[in-house]
C-alpha cells in the first residue's frame, strides 16, 4: 500500500493540486459571498470584522499549499512527470559541448583565447615595468626584456591567422561538419529510436535518493541522450587541436633555453639569501607566462569561426526539438532547471531547497515507520513509539548509588574458591545500578520522546521549585532582594550561550540539556509566580486575616490560586522557549532528538529530512501551545474576572 | 461586656522621603456598646478607613489604643469580620466555598459547615447560589457572599468600608434593609463606614461626622431611623422632615469642611 502511494506520488499530487485549486476558487467565492453579507452591519474598526472567516482560513491554507507546490516543482512533477528525465537528456547534451561553448563567446562573454591573450601581455607588461627595480645585473635585465619580448611575439604568433597550420585548420573544419551533422540529427527527430528495458526500469522521479532518472525513458530523450554521446566525442576532438606551427615550435625552444639558462645563473651564482628568493621569484613568474603559452591553445577568433556558428546551429536545433518542453520548463519549472553534474541529475533552483509535499509526507512516513529493523525511524531509532522499560532502570535513577556506599559493612570480596557471596550491601548496590530485575513497563520511546522528555522534566524541575521561590518572593522582602540580583543576572544571558560551558560540563547526555532547559524554565517561572504573588489585591489579603486564616494557609489558600493566571501564563511562555532553547541545543551535541535529525540532515543536505524536522517542531510546539491553552482556559476561568 | 473602646486612639503616617508627619487620626475617643450601629461619615481625608483599619488590626497606632472586650487590638482576628467596598471574594471559589472560608481556615467539621453555609445563604437571600463562581454574581450577590462570609464566623464586631459604594441606588437601597435585618437578627455591633450622607442616616443608629487635619470626631448624632427602618419603608423614612434636616445640616457641615480643605491648600 505505501510501497503504492510512494510510486504514484506524482499523480496522487496532480489528484490534489486539481482538488486544491478547486478549494482555493470555492473559498473565495464563499468569502466574497459572506462579505457581501455583512458589509452593512460592520464600520471599519469594529473588531467584530476580525471573528470567523474559516472559509480565508481555507483560502490562505490552499494558497500556501498551492504556492509550496509551484515552487518545489510539485505541481510540474504532477503533470509532467516526464519532464525532468528529458531536460536530464537535455542537460547531458548541454553539458557534452560545453568544453566547446567555453572556448567560444557562446558559453563565457570572450573568445578563451582573447582572455588568455590580454590576461598573460598584461602580466608581461606587469613584469616589464617591475624589471627596473630588481636585482638583476644590466645585462640579465636586457636579456630578460629580450625574453619578454619574445614570449610576446609568441602570443601574436598565435593570433595571426596566416600562420595556423593546415592540420589544425582541416581538423577545426572536420569538427564544424560533425556538429552539423549533429544538428541535422536532431533536427530529423527521434527516427527509430526506443528506450531500453533498462530505462524503463528505473525508479521514478523523486521516489529514491538519487531524485531523476538518468538513463532516458522517452524518444525525445533518446534523441537527446544519442546526440550527447556523438557531442562528448566532438569536443573531446577539439579539446585535442593546438594551434602549433615550425615558427612558434623555434621561439618556444629558443626562449626554454634561456629562461633555463637565467635560472642556471640564479642557482649557481654567489647570492644572499634575500637576492636569490627576488631573482627566482622573477625568472619563475616569467616562466609561468611562459608555460601557459607554450602548448597552442591560442587561437586566432577566425579560425574558430565555423565551429561558433556549428555550435549556434545545434543550439537551435536542441531548442526545436525540445518542443513544448520548453515552455513546460518556463512555466513549471521555476528556477534554473535541471542541471547534469558527473553522474547524476539534479534539481536546480527553488527545488533543490524545497521539497514536493508528497515527498516530505512520504520522507515522514518512512520516519514514523517504527519497524526499525525494516529501514524505519532513523538511525536505529524510532521516531515515536514505545517500548518496555525495565522498572530497575526507572529505580535506579532515582537511587543514586552512594546510599550503597554510605551503608554499614563491606562489599563482599572474593571467597578463597575464587566465588563470590554478595551480603547485603551488594544487593543494595545491584538495586541502585539497576542491575535487578523487576520486570518490565511500557514506555513512550524513540526521537521526538526524548526530546519531549527533556523538555517536560525540565519544564517540570523549573515549576516544581520556581513558583515556590517566585511565590516567596512575592510576598517577602528578604526572598525578594536576595534572589533577585541573582535571577536577573542569569535569566537575560541567551540559552544558547550557556549551552556550551554546561555541555561540557555535563557531557551531552539528557542530564545536560535538562539542566539547560531547567534554567531557562526556572527563571521564566519565578518571575511569573512572583507577579503573581504580588498582584494579589490587599483587600483580599485582608479579608483572609480577618477571617482567621495564617500566613500559610493564606499563602496556600489565596496567594496561589490568586497567581494562578500568571503561573499558567509562565508555563505557556516556558513550554515553547524551552522548546526552542531544546532543538538547537540538540543541534549543539547529542544522539537523539529532533534537533539531531535536522542536524545530521543539515550536514548531509537532506533538505527532504530538514523540512520533514521542522514541520514535526512546528506541530509539536502548536500541539503544546493548543494543550496549554486548553488547561488555561479549564483551570482558571476566573482569569480577569476578580 | 464586649464593648468597643477606642481611647486617645493617634495615627501619624511619615512620609519616607521627606519625613513629614500627617496626622491621619488625633485623640479618638469613644465607645461602642455591644449591638451598637455606628455609621462614621467625613469628607475624603478625613481618616475614616484609618480608623477602621486600626479597629481591624491591619496597621497599628502610633498613639492611644482600641479595645474590643477588653482587650487591645494589635492585629487581624476573626472576632472583628471586615466587609469591603469590592467583596474582595476569591474568584477561583465558588459561592459556598467562599463562604465558608473562615471555617475551613480553622478546620471546623465539614458537616457543620455545610449546614451552616446552607443557614446563612438563605439569611442573605442566595439560596441555591452555593455552587456558583462568584464571578457570575452581580455586585449586590457578591456582597451579599461577602456578608455571609463574614457572619458564618460569628465575629463580635462587624466592620464595613463603603460596603455599599460600588451598587446602583435601587440594589443598594435593598441592600441597606438587608443589613439593617442581619443587624436586628444577630445582634452584632457594627460599624458602618460610608460616602453617602442618606446611608449613614439611614443605618446610623449612632453617626460620627469626622473632620480632617488632624482626622477627629467633629460632631456625634443618636438617631431613631435605624430602628424605624427595621419596620417601616425606607424610602418613606427619607421624606420624614426630621431626616431631612439632619441630612441638610450634615451636608452644610461636610461642605464646608471642603471648602475649607480646598482654601487651606
Amino acid at each position: 500500500m505505501l510501497e503504492w502511494l510512494s510510486d504514484n506520488r506524482a499523480s496522487i499530487a496532480a489528484v490534489l493540486i486539481l482538488a486544491m485549486i478547486g478549494t482555493f476558487v470555492w473559498s473565495i467565492v464563499i468569502g466574497r459571498r459572506q462579505a457581501r453579507l455583512t458589509a452593512n452591519d460592520e464600520v471599519f474598526g469594529d473588531p467584530v470584522r476580525t471573528k470567523g472567516g474559516w472559509y480565508w482560513a481555507v483560502c490562505g491554507v490552499s494558497t500556501l499549499f498551492l504556492l509550496w507546490s509551484y515552487y518545489s516543482w510539485g505541481v510540474g512533477r504532477a503533470y509532467f512527470p516526464n519532464a525532468a528525465n528529458e531536460m536530464c537528456q537535455i542537460a547531458k547534451l548541454e553539458e557534452a559541448v560545453s568544453p566547446i561553448k567555453a572556448a567560444l563567446p557562446i558559453g563565457s562573454r570572450y573568445f578563451k583565447s582573447t582572455l588568455l591573450a590580454s590576461r598573460n601581455s598584461d602580466q608581461l607588461d606587469d613584469l616589464e615595468a617591475q624589471l627596473e627595480g630588481t636585482v638583476f645585473v644590466d645585462a640579465e635585465k636586457s636579456e630578460l626584456l629580450d625574453v619578454i619580448g619574445q614570449v610576446r611575439e609568441l602570443i601574436a604568433n598565435s593570433s595571426n591567422p596566416n600562420n595556423m597550420g593546415e592540420e589544425p585548420k582541416a581538423e577545426l573544419l572536420r569538427l564544424a561538419e560533425r556538429l552539423n551533422e549533429l544538428s541535422s540529427y536532431v533536427d530529423a527527430g527521434p527516427i527509430g529510436l526506443a528506450p531500453s528495458d533498462e530505462a524503463l526500469a528505473q525508479p521514478k522521479w523523486g521516489t529514491t535518493f538519487t531524485e531523476i532518472p538518468i538513463l532516458p525513458i522517452t524518444e525525445r530523450g533518446m534523441l537527446f541522450d544519442t546526440a550527447s554521446v556523438e557531442a562528448a566525442e566532438i569536443a573531446a576532438a577539439f579539446n585535442k587541436i593546438r594551434n602549433k606551427f615550425p615558427a612558434n615550435d623555434v621561439l618556444i625552444d629558443d626562449i626554454k633555453t634561456r629562461i633555463d639558462a637565467l635560472k642556471e645563473i640564479n642557482k649557481s651564482g654567489e647570492f644572499d639569501e634575500l637576492e636569490r628568493a627576488d631573482r627566482e621569484g622573477y625568472v619563475k613568474a616569467v616562466e609561468r607566462i611562459f608555460k601557459r603559452l607554450d602548448d597552442g591553445l591560442i587561437f586566432p577568433a577566425a579560425a574558430l569561426e565555423d565551429v561558433g556558428t556549428a555550435i549556434a546551429n545545434l543550439d537551435a536545433a536542441a531548442s526545436d526539438a525540445q518542443g513544448g518542453l520548453r515552455y513546460a520548463d518556463a512555466l513549471f519549472f521555476p528556477g534554473p532547471g535541471i542541471v547534469k553534474s558527473r553522474t547524476q541529475c539534479t534539481e536546480q533552483g527553488p527545488a533543490r531547497w524545497l521539497p514536493k509535499p508528497t515527498d516530505v509526507v512520504a520522507t515522514f512516513a518512512r520516519l514514523a515507520n517504527p519497524d526499525v529493523e525494516s529501514g524505519g525511524g532513523y538511525r536505529g531509532f524510532p521516531l515515536l513509539w514505545w517500548d518496555w522499560l525495565p522498572i530497575a532502570d526507572v529505580v535506579a535513577f532515582f537511587i543514586p548509588d552512594w546510599i550503597a556506599d554510605v551503608w554499614p559493612g563491606e562489599y563482599a570480596s572474593h571467597g578463597p574458591d575464587g566465588t563470590i557471596t554478595p551480603n547485603f550491601k551488594d544487593k543494595l548496590l545491584a538495586f541502585a545500578q539497576g542491575d535487578v530485575s523487576l520486570g518490565y513497563i511500557p514506555m513512550l520511546d524513540g526521537h521526538i520522546w526524548d526530546s519531549l522528555f527533556r523538555v517536560l522534566v525540565a519544564l517540570g524541575l523549573g515549576i516544581f521549585l520556581g513558583v515556590p521561590l517566585g511565590l516567596f518572593m512575592g510576598v517577602s522582602r528578604f526572598f525578594k532582594s536576595f534572589f533577585d540580583p541573582l535571577i536577573e543576572l542569569y535569566r537575560p544571558v541567551p540559552p544558547l550561550a550557556w549551552a556550551p560551558l554546561i555541555l561540557t560540563i555535563f557531557g551531552i547526555h539528557d542530564d545536560g540539556k535538562i539542566f539547560l532547559l531547567f534554567m531557562v524554565a526556572f527563571a521564566i517561572m519565578v518571575i511569573s509566580a512572583r507577579t503573581g504573588a504580588s498582584g494579589v489585591l490587599l483587600s483580599k489579603i485582608r479579608a483572609s486575616h480577618s477571617l482567621g486564616a495564617s500566613d500559610r494557609q493564606i499563602m496556600w489558600n489565596v496567594i496561589l490560586p490568586n497567581a494562578m493566571p500568571e503561573i499558567l501564563t509562565g508555563t505557556r511562555i516556558a513550554v515553547g522557549v524551552c522548546w526552542g532553547t531544546l532543538v538547537a541545543a540538540e543541534m549543539l551535541a547529542g544522539t537523539t532528538g529532533v534537533g539531531f535529525i535536522e542536524n545530521i540532515a543539515r550536514t548531509v543536505s537532506d533538505y527532504e529530512l530538514i523540512w520533514v524536522t521542522i514541520l514535526i517542531m512546528g506541530i509539536l510546539g502548536l500541539v503544546f501551545d493548543l494543550i496549554m491553552r486548553w488547561i488555561i482556559k479549564k483551570t482558571i476561568p476566573w482569569r480577569g474576572m476578580g | 461586656m464586649a464593648d468597643l473602646v477606642c481611647e486617645d486612639l493617634s495615627m501619624t503616617f511619615t512620609n519616607p522621603q521627606t519625613g513629614a508627619a500627617v496626622h491621619a487620626l488625633k485623640d479618638i475617643n469613644f465607645t461602642l456598646k455591644k449591638g451598637e450601629l455606628l455609621s462614621v461619615l467625613g469628607p475624603s481625608g478625613c481618616g475614616k478607613t484609618t480608623l477602621l483599619n486600626l479597629i481591624a488590626g491591619f496597621i497599628n497606632a502610633t498613639g492611644g489604643h482600641a479595645k474590643l472586650g477588653g482587650k487591645t487590638i494589635e492585629a487581624p482576628g476573626v472576632e472583628r469580620g471586615m466587609v469591603f467596598q469590592q467583596g474582595a471574594l476569591f474568584e477561583w471559589l465558588p459561592v459556598s466555598r467562599n463562604v465558608d472560608f473562615g471555617l475551613r481556615m480553622k478546620k471546623n467539621n465539614p458537616e457543620e459547615n455545610v449546614r451552616l453555609v446552607e443557614r446563612w445563604l438563605d439569611i442573605v437571600g442566595l439560596q441555591g447560589f452555593g455552587d456558583t463562581p462568584t464571578y457570575q454574581l452581580s455586585g449586590g450577590m457578591q456582597q451579599r457572599v461577602a456578608l455571609a462570609r463574614c457572619l458564618i464566623n460569628d465575629p463580635e464586631v462587624i466592620l464595613m468600608d463603603e460596603p455599599l459604594g460600588a451598587l446602583d441606588a435601587l440594589t443598594r437601597e435593598k441592600m441597606q434593609s438587608l443589613v439593617l435585618e442581619l443587624w436586628k437578627e444577630t445582634g452584632k455591633t457594627i460599624m458602618i463606614i460610608t460616602h453617602s450622607v442618606e446611608e449613614a442616616l439611614l443605618l446610623g443608629e449612632r453617626l460620627f461626622v469626622m473632620a480632617p487635619r488632624p482626622g477627629r470626631v467633629h460632631k456625634e448624632y443618636r438617631l431613631p431611623f435605624a430602628e424605624r427602618g427595621l419596620k417601616e419603608s425606607l424610602r418613606e423614612i427619607k421624606h420624614d422632615p426630621y431626616f431631612s434636616e439632619v441630612r441638610e445640616e450634615i451636608l452644610t457641615m461636610i461642605w464646608d469642611m471642603e471648602e475649607e480643605i480646598m482654601g487651606r491648600a
